[in-house]
């Protein structure tokens, strides 16, 4: 039992080194690549007249994702349902 | 299961405050923050607090399960019908086919920062709609199953 | 390093959730670590998208020119419907677990039926 709590330990240890030290890579205010979004910012407007740019990039650039996260959400709803259903007579179904 | 006085005639007072907020945020998703995800759940929120503020048994009769099922069916369906109607004019799944069209929701936008005008973006107002719905009946559904499992009742 | 503030806490949030899904014996208290973690992940994502000066990338009304990224927030949107799609999912699976077992004690609930 004591070997279990130990080797959790060690391996929370390394995940927690490891999440902190990607921070010292990375500039706050300063991202490096933002030519696709200097695109949609530039062209946003008048290719899908939207002032929101964010709904515009949601619902028009990257509707595909939207799409899956709508049935995500429908398949959750789903499982919800079928975990509280009424049982009829079943058989192998007892518990003590 | 009942609160105290204060409680249910704060509820009946603010109720209508909490749907039109949310169905603003809904509607105004093109213009300002918002869009359909954010309005849904501020509604979901209104109905949860009538569920909650101890009016159980008069409310099932209206928000009952089968309609807010039919209620999240049809706002998926709604979402991808829009999406599938761009086939009529020949282009791609997904084609925003409404912009600067002038037919329904279709004038231009002048180019940087502007007062926002409501005839604008296309197929996005009819989007965050579906969505809206969606997540109303989805988000319903799940707090009657789990209000129903606690007290031992029928759905 | 004091630039680097809001990484540090993003960082911070994951490393407490996991301690929290690894050294509880409560299911609902493992949930709840499942939860902090996803809420991390979203602070590390909104964090990326930063640039300095600039406002909400909104053209209504809008003061200056210069615009954070969107991207990264429309990402952020569509995780957080998928985190409550998981947690009500699993908080579900808890609520049927207590009617069979009537505990939540995570070390009682691991027979199995041969």
């Amino acid at each position: 039992m004591n070997l279990r709590k130990y080797v959790s330990a060690i391996i929370v240890v390394v995940l927690a080194v490891f999440f902190l030290l990607t921070t010292t890579g990375l500039e706050f205010g300063n991202p490096k690549n933002t030519q696709m979004d200097s695109y949609m910012t530039d062209n946003g407007q008048q290719m899908a007249a939207v002032n929101n740019i964010v709904s515009g990039v949601v619902f028009d650039f990257r509707g595909f994702d939207t799409l899956g996260e709508a049935t995500v959400l429908f398949t959750a709803v789903l499982a919800v349902s079928l975990m509280f259903r009424k049982r009829k007579e079943e058989e192998d179904y007892e518990y003590e | 299961m009942n609160m105290s006085k204060i409680v249910r005639i704060t509820a009946d007072v603010i109720l209508p405050f909490i749907l039109v907020f949310g169905f603003y945020i809904i509607i105004h998703g093109h213009l300002t923050p918002g869009g359909g995800f954010q309005g849904g759940a501020v509604i979901a929120t209104g109905i949860v607090l009538m569920f909650v503020a101890g009016r159980f048994d008069d409310i099932k009769k209206k928000f009952s399960l089968s309609a807010l099922k039919n209620t999240e069916s049809l706002g998926l369906l709604l979402f991808i019908l829009t999406g599938l109607l761009a086939f009529t004019i020949g282009a791609t799944f997904f084609y925003n086919w409404l912009a600067n069209g002038g037919f329904i929701f279709g004038d231009a936008v002048a180019y940087g920062s502007n007062a926002g005008f409501f005839n604008t973006a296309g197929t996005i107002p009819l989007m965050n709609i579906a969505v809206g719905i969606e997540v109303i009946g989805a988000m319903g559904i799940i707090i009657l199953y789990m209000l129903s499992g606690i007290s031992e009742e029928e759905a | 390093m004091i630039y680097n503030l809001p990484y540090i806490a993003a960082g911070l949030i994951i490393v407490i959730g996991i301690i929290t899904m690894v050294a509880k014996k409560d299911l609902i208290k493992i949930v709840m670590g499942l939860a902090l973690v996803e809420s991390g992940v979203n602070l590390f994502l909104v964090a990326t998208g930063y640039i300095e000066g600039g406002i909400a990338p909104i053209f209504t009304n809008a003061g200056s020119e210069r615009m954070v990224l969107p991207t990264v927030q429309a990402m952020t949107l569509t995780n957080i419907v998928i985190g409550i799609a998981t947690t009500a999912m699993l908080l579900s699976f808890i609520m049927i677990i207590y009617k069979k077992y009537k505990t939540t004690d995570v070390t009682k609930v691991g027979r199995l039926k041969g």
